[in-house]
């Protein structure tokens, strides 16, 4: 038997198939195509041509003053100058907080990331399944260690001296508002969930005014209101700091949330579960907390995840209450006098931080969606 | 169930259930109990504030609303220091109604085309938008806000140096400079009052034709004459109407550059650019992700057995594809409308006077910190409740299209 087997044309297959396929199928493809090539090349060069071609690294004091005098001799415009990122890099990443107690906060990244590896290496395996408990544990007991390794206990302390909470600032203020809001928003957030779904009128009444009222106001609004409202309702010997009455807000305004995110897992549970844990003779609070939630807690993480990405960037915010988060830090550092005009450098760092910061956590949440088989239910 | 329940009736009138078993006592006293504290705490709270009061011989009232503001409001409808609290207030809720219109009409174009170019065959095209979108969605607005006005708007040229404007300036002309943008706008004019009834009766004529073309549809399947017709009919009387009316009703105002400043046409503050702008830019790419996923939800064989049927690409797009994803973009749609309102608030953080910002102003003020408080949640819940409202009832029209 002969084959004739002719081969394809090179048109089709190939790099020059690709080409065709993605980029030249009609002629408004290639328009398309041309358009965006321009487009590409124009912002690629600018950019470029800012930021590294003509852009000063030097970190001695007046250098960006230099470089912007030199350019304006020749008649052009300067370029980017990375001395204000380089020299204030421990002031974005600390802020106020005392550069001799530094090791504190290397102490808890130190804890979190071995609590990580452990996470990783036991949930892999089935045969640790036992040590996952205790994992869950270590992580529940790193909140209140990490909190007083970086707080310290008072001013006298030998061991750990006191750093107030309204010098955390820097990437660790943002770090700190985001993950407390999230972890005490949680359990609020169940409480809500539960109520909104409650049998009985009054706590159901009750949460959804909550849930609604709160999802209905910016979060400008909920973080004003504990800045300003916080201290007059509030007696006064039971007044608090800044940092802490904006961790409060920061608390409040994501309950409701974190409460829509536990509802919808919740409704995702069907009726038969809570049939047969009724069968099985279990009472309400029982049903719920052997059989509902686990399932349903399981079920929102990837919510969760992505409620905690958007907490992350809404950390932004506090700069208009005046605390001094990476975004305050940015500002604070725009103002320096050797610095003067040099926004464009800052916020596009701090705009790098935050994205480098949000994409992994979502790059993350999207492995752990499918590690999870979300899309497959 | 009959059964049981008559059953468990039947044990009550026997007294086989105590009261302090009986479900229904335990739910109301589970009530009871709740209410009381609610009620504590509430209570708890307002005597502090009372305390707060007494303190600084302040009571609890609306009253200075009418009183002298004595500050200056320089944005949105025209303000000066001797107006009241009240009328400032005002000012804050139409600079955010302007943002929010402004910003949601541009905001829908820029993510319907960036979600379409993000499905686009062409690789190029929808890796531009997919590297945007990502761009955006993980950086904070307020980062985005504080890049375009501190680093971007206020560092435009000057609008005027010596005797040469030195603003970008784009046909039209429209001025761009780090005092704001300066644009063309239409002016009405004295015989616009003899030219606005053309529009009612153009209005009138389009709905009419409107209906006849869809009582046609009804009736024979198709319609008996082309949407055409309908838009025509809806140009032709102002156009005969312009004709017919002395002068022109509406003239273009163009600005021009006069000592420092533009005059004429319309200005736009530095601040309600980048606002506006950084609101359209945000939301948009989270618009373009609820289109993608819309029209992503449309099962691929509807397309497949259109096309079988004969249908053109075009009428599968407009007949089969878009009305089935609409139904899915509309309600996310809305609640990213009611985001880019609420995000506006972040106006303050760049000097923009939208609700919030004057409010802060407001208190500042006159220390009047609750009664503020309330008038700014009353202000946006009664937005957020009104899109709500708009939203319900899209989806239950939706609902009803859905066999």
């Amino acid at each position: 038997m002969t084959t004739i087997a002719e081969k394809p044309p090179v048109t089709e297959i190939g790099v020059l198939g690709w080409l065709k396929k993605n980029l030249f199928s009609t002629w408004y493809d290639a328009l398309l195509t041309v358009g965006s090539l321009a487009l590409i090349y124009w912002v690629l060069r600018g950019v470029i041509d800012w930021a590294i071609v003509r852009a000063t690294f030097s970190t001695e004091p007046g250098a960006c003053k230099e470089a912007r005098s030199v350019a304006a001799a020749a008649g052009e415009t300067a370029g980017a100058c990375w001395s204000v990122v380089l020299t204030n890099i421990k002031v974005f990443m600390i802020g106020r907080y005392p550069i001799e107690e530094v090791w504190r906060i290397w102490g808890s990244l130190v804890i979190i990331a071995v609590l990580a590896v452990l996470t990783w290496l036991v949930w892999r395996s089935e045969a640790m399944i036992g040590a996952r408990r205790w994992v869950v544990i270590g992580w529940l007991l790193s909140l209140p260690v990490i909190t007083i390794l970086l707080r310290g206990f008072s001013e006298k302390s030998q061991v750990l001296s006191l750093v107030a909470t309204d010098l955390w600032s820097g990437v660790l203020l943002t770090f700190v508002l985001a993950i407390v809001g999230i972890v005490a928003s949680f359990p609020l957030g169940l409480l809500l969930a539960l109520g909104r779904r409650s049998k009985l009128p009054a706590l159901r009444v009750f949460s959804i005014l909550y849930i609604e009222t709160i999802r209905g106001v910016p979060l400008i609004s909920v973080l004003f209101m504990s800045q300003l409202l916080l201290p007059i309702f509030l007696p006064p010997q039971m007044r608090f700091g800044t940092v802490l009455r904006a961790l409060v807000g920061m608390t409040l305004f994501s309950a409701a949330y974190s409460a829509e995110n536990v509802r919808g897992g919740l409704a995702a549970i069907p009726l038969g579960q809570y049939e047969a844990a009724k069968a099985v003779g279990l009472n309400d609070v029982l049903m719920m907390a052997l059989i509902i939630l686990p399932q349903a807690i399981q079920k929102v993480i990837p919510a969760i995840v992505g409620q905690f990405i958007s907490l992350f960037k809404d950390t932004s915010l506090v700069v208009i209450i005046g605390l001094l988060d990476l975004l305050g830090v940015a500002k604070a550092v725009t103002g320096q006098t050797d610095f003067i005009g040099l926004q464009k450098e800052v916020y596009l760092f701090a705009a790098l931080i935050y994205f480098i910061c949000s994409y992994a956590m979502s790059y993350g949440s999207r492995r752990l969606e499918v590690a999870m088989g979300v899309g497959e239910r | 169930m009959t059964h049981s329940s008559s059953a468990y009736s039947a044990a009550r009138h026997h007294g086989a259930v105590p009261f302090w078993r009986d479900i229904r006592i335990l739910r109301a006293i589970a009530q009871l109990v709740f209410v009381i504290v609610v009620l504590a705490v509430g209570v708890w709270l307002l005597g502090n504030y009372r305390n707060w009061l007494a303190e600084r011989n302040l009571t609890f009232s609306f009253r200075f609303l009418r009183l002298e503001a004595s500050f200056d409001l320089a944005e949105g409808i025209p303000f000066k220091p001797t107006d009241s609290y009240a009328r400032a207030f005002l000012v804050g809720v139409v600079n955010t109604l302007r943002v929010a219109s402004v910003g949601i009409v541009l905001t829908t174009l820029l993510g319907l085309v960036t979600g379409v170019g993000r499905l686009s065959r062409n690789w190029l095209v929808s890796h531009i938008a997919s590297v945007y979108i990502e761009l955006i969605r993980n950086t904070p607005l307020l980062a985005q806000l504080f890049f375009l006005y501190f680093a971007v708007i206020l560092k435009l040229p000057t609008l005027k140096m010596g005797d040469q404007i030195t603003a970008i300036t784009l046909p039209g002309p429209i001025y761009l400079s780090n005092r704001g943008l300066a644009m063309p706008w239409p002016r009405l004019s004295e015989s616009f009052g003899s030219w606005w009834p053309f529009l009612i009766v153009a209005l009138v004529v389009a709905v009419v034709l409107w209906i006849l073309r869809a009582h046609g549809m009804q009736r024979a399947g198709r319609p008996s004459f082309s949407f055409v017709w309908v838009a025509l009919a809806f140009l032709a009387v102002p156009a005969i109407g312009w004709l017919v009316v002395p002068g022109n009703p509406l003239a273009l105002d163009v600005p021009v550059v006069k000592g420092l400043k533009a005059k004429g046409g319309t200005i736009l503050s530095p601040e309600f650019v980048a606002l506006t702008l950084g609101l359209v830019v945000y939301t948009g790419a989270f618009i373009a992700e609820v289109v993608r996923a819309g029209i992503l939800a449309v099962p691929k064989g509807q397309a497949e057995a259109a096309r079988a049927q004969g249908f053109t690409e075009t009428q599968i797009l407009r007949l089969i594809v878009l009305p089935q994803a609409l139904r899915v973009i509309i309600p996310p749609l809305i609640s990213q409308y009611l985001n880019l309102t609420k995000n506006s608030s972040l106006a303050i953080g760049i000097a923009f006077l939208d609700l919030y910002a004057v409010s802060n102003t407001m208190l500042n003020q006159s220390g009047r910190v609750v009664e503020v408080f309330l008038m700014i949640m009353a202000a946006y819940l009664s937005m957020s409740l009104s899109i709500s409202l708009i939203m319900n009832v899209v989806n239950r029209r939706i609902q009803i299209v859905e066999r």
